[in-house]
This record gives structure tokens, sequence and C-alpha cells, in this order.
């Protein structure tokens, strides 16, 4: 379970999160919505502690993400994170790009991560690509790839943010379809996405950002079909 | 006008005690290449820790192994610690003078390679688990040396030109120290340094040759 609890960040003077209040269960399937600027991705950079909060708490498990006694790299190896671009290593192969954290975070032997990776590369359609180097994958290949690698480290969360929106669009349904497979086998999500089809139809709740504020959660028949706030509507009808 | 005759045979026959001292040559500029390497991504790291005596030690480093002569490193290494009363050997002294100038300038060559690599990639490694140091060691370093292979070839070719240098501290055993120590007995000087000169090039052309072909082996992606 995430527990984010009136949560604060500010960059210099510019507050970019205002108080979030947000829990998501185990099991379930959020996806954040708004427009740039609101504050999305400083959320995701702060559930896995790579950015530092200012007031508030967040809890991972019941393990408080920003103390000082918390082992940051032990807890990110449950928690996976999938950028919006420049996720892929580019020096190392595909399968060298999924095994490295294993081996070296986890400390498992060549063997055993290759077994793992090959595992999450097929499982993402990219059991054909073990030996070429990033750069010759497309962009498409390259986000699923990412996903592998997150996936590789076991972790019982997935965080992407807005992993589609750096593609050319006819490479998006690959990696939604990637993403949509993960949501149905069970995995905790939290997805930062513009692709309204897709909020709507993997989310069980979807959650509309706004300067810093949540203003809206909701289930995505409710959001989208009856938005109670008016920047709610607003962005939506922007968006269709 | 013009008394002096060409006498090759003489110097050919030192050919073989040239060669070794061209091993020899090889051997320092080797060593003080790895050592530069690892000193210089040592410089790298103190200049990224965020504490202020240590990147400025690591500046000062730089800053004097660029803008000084190699003679005045290499001399300094020598003379210049002996003055504490600290005696060193000449190839020792040879040794830490190249390396300490291969560290500031490779170094140098780091801190603009590690611009051309985007924050997103420490991100993603730490995301994954790993300690900085481990995202530097695994993800950074390997591209680093990527992007600066070609200046680091260049300062392979700088580290064997200057190994001419170790004359000066007493280096007697190295491809310059040979020859200068055969053309005292025969007086060859044209012959024997040409000799030099010529094995001197041929080393510096094998390295950018090889490293070439190293690239395009290394580098496959
Ligand atoms: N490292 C940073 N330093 C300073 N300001 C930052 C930093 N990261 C983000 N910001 C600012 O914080 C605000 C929120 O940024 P954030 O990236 O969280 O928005 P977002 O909702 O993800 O937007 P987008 O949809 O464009 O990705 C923006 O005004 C942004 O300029
Ligand atoms: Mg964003």
């Amino acid at each position: 379970m995430i527990e984010i609890q009136n949560v604060r960040k500010s960059f210099g003077p510019l507050e970019v999160l205002k108080g979030i209040d947000l829990t998501v269960q185990r099991g379930e399937v959020l996806t954040v919505i708004g427009g740039s600027g609101s504050g999305k991705s400083t959320l995701l950079t702060c559930i896995n502690g790579l950015e530092p909060i200012h007031s508030g708490k967040i809890l991972v498990d019941g393990t408080e993400v920003h103390a000082k006694s918390t082992n940051l790299n032990k807890l990110r190896q449950k928690i996976g994170i999938v950028f919006q671009q420049w996720n892929a290593f580019p020096h190392l192969t595909v399968l060298e790009n999924v095994t490295l954290s294993p081996r070296k975070v986890l400390g498992m032997g060549k063997a055993e991560a290759e077994v793992i990776a090959e595992k999450q590369l097929k499982h993402v359609g990219l059991g054909d690509k073990l030996s070429t180097y990033p750069s010759r994958l497309s962009g498409g290949q390259q986000q699923r790839m990412a996903i592998a690698r997150a996936l590789a480290m076991s972790p019982d969360y997935m965080l992407f943010d807005e992993v589609t929106s750096a593609l050319d669009p006819q490479l998006v349904g690959e990696v939604l379809e990637t993403l949509k497979m993960l949501a149905e086998e069970g995995m905790t999500m939290i997805c930062v996405t513009h692709e309204m089809t897709f909020a709507r139809d993997v989310s069980d709740r979807v959650a509309y950002f706004h300067q810093g504020i949540m203003a809206e959660i909701g289930a995505p028949d409710q959001l989208f079909g009856d938005p109670q706030h008016p920047e709610t509507r607003r962005f939506l009808a922007s968006v269709r | 006008m013009f008394e002096y005759t060409f006498q090759w045979n003489q110097a050919l026959a030192r050919l073989p005690k040239i060669l070794e001292g061209a091993v020899v040559t090889m051997e320092v500029a080797l060593l003080s290449m790895l050592l530069g390497i690892a000193f210089a991504i040592l410089l790298t790291l103190l200049r990224l820790s965020g504490s202020r005596p240590l990147h400025a030690i690591a500046t000062t480093w730089i800053e004097i192994a660029r803008n000084t002569p190699a003679l005045f490193q290499i001399y300094m290494a020598h003379f210049g610690i002996a003055s504490f009363g600290i005696h060193l050997s000449p190839f020792a002294s040879l040794l830490i003078g190249i390396t300490f100038n291969n560290a500031g300038y490779l170094a140098e060559n780091f801190r603009g390679a590690l611009k051309a690599i985007p924050d997103t990639q420490t991100r993603a490694g730490r995301s994954l688990g790993m300690s900085q140091l481990q995202a530097f060691r695994y993800i950074i370093v390997p591209q680093m040396l990527r992007i600066s292979f070609l200046p680091m070839t260049n300062q392979m070719v700088w580290a064997v030109l200057m190994t001419s240098l170790g004359v000066t501290v007493g280096m007697n055993s190295d491809l310059y120290g040979v020859t200068q120590d055969l053309n005292a007995l025969t007086f060859r000087t044209f012959e024997l340094f040409a000799i030099a000169g010529v094995i001197f090039y041929v080393i510096t052309k094998a390295i950018t040759l090889s490293a070439r072909l190293v690239a395009t082996r290394l580098f496959r992606y």
C-alpha cells in the first residue's frame, strides 16, 4: 500500500505539490491525468524518494520513504519506475540492461539473472532482441525494455510517467498493451498518462491533478462521465 | 663545410639496445595511462562530491597538470620532492610525472563527456536500487570512457612522447635515455636520434591505428 499524506513539495519558490492526500491499495491501478506542470511527475519521483519532500509523509508498505533511517536503495527495489524517455543504458545490450540491477543490486549470479531477464523480455515481446543494443530499438521497444528491466527486480509497485508521450503514434499501442497486460496480472500501478482511452479502460481509479492539487479522484466512469470539479471538466473538454 | 659522414652501420648495431629502451618507454606510457585513467576517475568523483575542499584539490591538480610544462611536473616529481627528503628513482619520478599529467588532462575530458550523458541515466540506475556509486560505476563511467576514447588515445600518444623528458631526471633505460647514452659513447648523433625518432613515430602510429581497431570492436552500440 502506498499512502501519501498531506505532501508538500517546492522547487525554490514554486510550490509544485500543495498538500496531496492519496492512498493506493495493493493490486490497484491508478492513473493520474492533468495539465502540464501540475506536479504529476514530481509526485512519482517523490514516491520512490528520488526527490525530497518538504512536509507530509509518504509510506510504502508502512515504511516512510523520506525518513532518515530508510534505506532508499532497498526500498526502490520494490518500486519500479519507467520514465518518459532516456531509460535505456546505451552501452549495454538489451539483455545486459535487464540483468545489470539484479546482478549488482541483488547480487544474483549471471546465469540466474539472465533466466529472469529473458523471461521478462519475452513477456514484453522482446525475446528476439536479447543481444541488440538499445540504439537499434524503436522507441516503443526501448520503453518495453525499460518495463522488463524494472520487472526483473520483482517490484511490488510500478510507476509509469508518460511512457508513451515521446513515441511516434504508431508505437504507442504496443506499449499501452504491455501496461494493460501488467494491470490484468494484478500489478499495483500508478500511471501518469495523457492517453484518456487507456485511463478509462484499465484504471480502477483516475486522479486529476491541477496546479499541485489533486482536484478530483474517482472511478473512470464517474471522472470521465460526470466530472465534479470545474477544472476537470475544462481539462477533459480540452483533450477530447 | 659538410663534413659529417653518415655511419648507419655503427648506429644500427645498437638497434637491439635502442629497442630495449622502446619497450621501457611503452611500459612507462601504458602504466602512466592506466594509473592516469584511475586517478582521472577519482578526480571526477572528487569534483562531483559536493565537498568544497575535495573539489578544490581536484581543481588544483587539473589546473597545474594542464597549465604547466610536463617537464616541470616530472622535475617536481623528482627534484622537487627530494627537497622534502623523498628520493625516488628516475623511473618512479617519470611515471608519477606523466601520470599526474595524464590524470589532469583526462579528468578535464571526462568532465566534458559527463555533460553529454543525460542526468536521467543516473536516475534510471538509482530507481533500480543502485547506490550513487554503483550508478556511476556501471552506467556513467562506461559511457564516459567511450565518449573520451579519442582524447584518451591522444593522451596515450602524449604519454609516449613525454617519456623523452625522463632524461632530465636521470632516466636512462627508456628509448630516449638509451639513445642519449649511446650518443655519448659513439657520437653518431644524427643516426641514433633519427632511429629513435622513427621508433617513436612507429609506436605512436601503432597506438592510433590499434585504438581505431579497438574502438570498432568495443563500441558496437
Ligand atoms: N528539478 C526541477 N527544478 C525546478 N523546477 C522543477 C523541477 N522539476 C519540475 N519542476 C517544476 O515543477 C512543476 C511541476 O513539474 P512536473 O514535472 O511534476 O509536472 P507534470 O505534471 O509532470 O507536467 P508534464 O505533464 O509536463 O510532464 C513545473 O512547473 C516544473 O517546471
Ligand atoms: Mg511530467
